[in-house]
């Protein structure tokens, strides 16, 4: 759907990215100065690469070699800012029809009333920016950027002036959008929470370049990323499959690559891909095998790495099958223990987060 | 109510300034948005010229348009050739007269309304489909009209006061130039004129505070669209 390759400098910063991203929700997942934002703002046509090409929906929005250059209103591109840049003078409505209205009726593939639903805005449709709460007021603004019918989704940071319960009611509404509307989205953020609830691909940046590029999940088991990906903010994220139920003990199974995890009872049908998150505060280590014990997640493995963290942390990464667990467990524990690569242990799993419950487009 | 004296005078000071106001106003934006917006060599002397008017002698200026806009001035030769206008003693030159006076207060509430709009909502405009222009004519007019407004009341009270680059240009002919504040000093200047010009006084008065009240509540209004 998208395909850029572009190069850009600001001062002594050079932004330098090739990436090609699919249907579904990618994210650009970096610090703040790794060049997320000044990204996006070249995909939309507000900021120009000094070379490159950017190819949308197989139309090319910019190729400096056959100097093409669309400027942003011909490039059809929907875009949700940090801030909502709502017009104060406009009532919600004619906020909403801004774009729309500009083009072709034929084109108009998404309709109001869905977005209205979705979104949960018709009753504020009579009223003026000025009146409307944050959280409100985003949601107009994505509203209205899907109401251009656009080819892609651009969201940058569209969540990062909010708080966490107005973050927390977004995040629903923007995680159903990809699909429900069959548009893709490029999503920056630089909140790991946002990424597993919405991703399906992820662009790690870094110094203005996307170091890697990959499913959320394959990225994230890289041990060598996790400078990237944060260290507390990736413990484990594993594909699994819901597996089935039992509901006289609430619990659901969930197959994946190691072995098969209990969680509490969830409301999804046997076969449903879900994005399983682990933090590696939750998961001890046992060096035999544990005996009666009320931890129900118990899973062989092996000791690839040991990292020592500050304040006499180390974070173990497993091997548990083919998926890859983290561990924190104290310094003392690692030394008393004798813990070391290639060790055999036992993996206890204490609490298992379901990050998204469907995983589109992915085989558990 | 009024003599005929007075209509005479107010006529001509309502016409006089209206054609100030509307004629400036195009041209006016035009410079708030370049000082504004862009930035090219020789802006600083731009600016200034603008705004010469605002601390020069108005007689000065009366005369700067008489030497180039009077039938044989470089530029006023032009016009009476070209287009057959003649604007020395007549009342067109008198609005000339009073837009140039006015013209820096216009520009310059523009310009602070213009430079109060916030880019990003331009940006989101663009990436929805609309060009330049449109972008400018929907999303940054409608928020620069209170200044706009601001400034063209203001510019419109400016004319209705303007005196002398006026009388230094087109002179003081009754029912041609001579607007409300030209007939006032007239009336001074004559033996028993007093009366009379106390109540050209008292119009001037009630004019200036009516466009101030139209002013605010116009202003009020536009505030409260903006406020929801």
């Amino acid at each position: 759907m998208l395909e850029l390759s572009i190069r850009r400098r600001q001062g002594d910063f050079q932004v330098a990215v090739d990436l090609a991203a699919g249907p579904g929700v990618t994210a650009l997942f970096g610090r703040s100065g790794s060049g997320k934002s000044s990204l996006i703002a070249m995909v939309a046509g507000l900021a120009r690469p000094d070379q490159g090409r950017i190819v949308v929906a197989g139309r090319v929005l910019f190729d400096a070699q056959a100097r093409i250059d669309l400027p942003p209103e011909a490039r059809r591109l929907g875009v949700v800012f940090q801030d909502p840049r709502l017009f104060p003078h406009l009532s919600v409505r004619a906020n909403l029809e801004f774009g729309r209205k500009r083009v072709p009726a034929a084109e108009r593939t998404i309709a109001v009333d869905a977005v209205v639903e979705v979104l949960g805005i018709a009753h504020l449709l009579d009223r003026r920016p000025a009146l409307l709460s944050g959280g409100e007021k985003q949601r107009v603004a994505i509203g209205r950027a899907l109401l251009a019918c656009p080819r892609i989704l651009l969201m940058d940071e569209p969540l990062a002036a909010l708080d966490a319960p107005r973050k927390a009611e977004l995040l629903p509404f923007i995680a159903t959008l990809a699909r429900r509307f069959a548009i893709p989205i490029l999503y920056v953020s630089h909140a790991m929470d946002e990424v597993l609830r919405l991703a399906d691909t992820l662009v790690l940046m870094d110094d203005g370049r996307a170091v890697a590029v990959g499913p959320v999940e394959d990225l994230l088991a890289r041990p060598h990323l996790r400078p990237l990906t944060g260290r507390y903010d990736a413990g484990a994220v594993l594909d699994c499959t819901v597996s089935g139920h039992d509901d006289s003990h609430g619990v659901s199974r969930l197959a994946f690559a190691g072995g098969t995890l209990i969680a509490g009872r969830i409301a999804l049908p046997v076969g449903t891909a879900v994005r399983v998150r682990i933090h590696a505060r939750d998961v001890a280590l046992a060096v035999d095998p544990p005996g009666r014990i009320s931890v129900r997640n118990v899973l062989p493995g092996v000791i690839r790495s040991l990292e020592t963290g500050e304040g006499h942390v180390v974070d173990v990464m497993v091997e548990c099958g083919g998926a890859l667990l983290w561990a924190q467990i104290t310094a003392l524990a690692q030394a008393q223990l004798g813990l070391k690569p290639g060790m055999r242990v036992h993996a206890l799993v204490k609490a298992v987060t379901i990050a998204r419950s469907d995983v589109a487009g992915r085989e558990g | 109510m009024l003599t005929d004296l007075e209509t005479e005078a107010l006529r001509l000071s309502l016409l006089v300034s209206g054609w100030a106001v509307a004629g400036s106003l195009p041209l006016g934006l035009a410079c708030a948005w370049l000082l504004a917006r862009r930035d090219f060599p020789g802006k600083m002397l731009f600016d200034g010229l603008i705004h010469l008017p605002l601390v020069l002698p108005p007689v000065v200026v009366g005369y700067g348009l008489l030497v180039t806009l009077g039938r044989r001035g470089p530029v006023g030769a032009l016009l009476y050739d070209w287009f057959g206008v003649t604007l020395v003693f007549t009342w067109k030159g008198a609005a000339v007269a009073s837009a140039v006076i006015a013209f820096p207060l216009l520009v310059r509430a523009i310009r602070l309304s213009l430079e109060g709009v916030d880019r990003g909502l331009e940006q989101a405009a663009r990436t929805l489909g609309c060009g330049p222009v449109r972008t400018f004519v929907t999303v940054t007019l409608p928020l620069m009209a209170p200044g706009i407004l601001g400034g063209t009341i203001l510019a419109f009270a400016r004319s209705l006061s303007e005196f002398g680059a006026t009388i230094t240009f087109v002179s003081n002919i009754p029912g041609e130039t001579r607007t409300l504040p030209i007939a006032l000093y007239s009336l001074t200047q004559v033996p028993g004129g007093d009366a009379a010009a106390a109540r050209l006084c008292a119009i001037s008065v009630a004019l200036a505070f009516a466009a101030m009240l139209a002013s605010e509540l116009l202003a009020r209004r536009l505030q409260a669209r903006l406020k929801g």
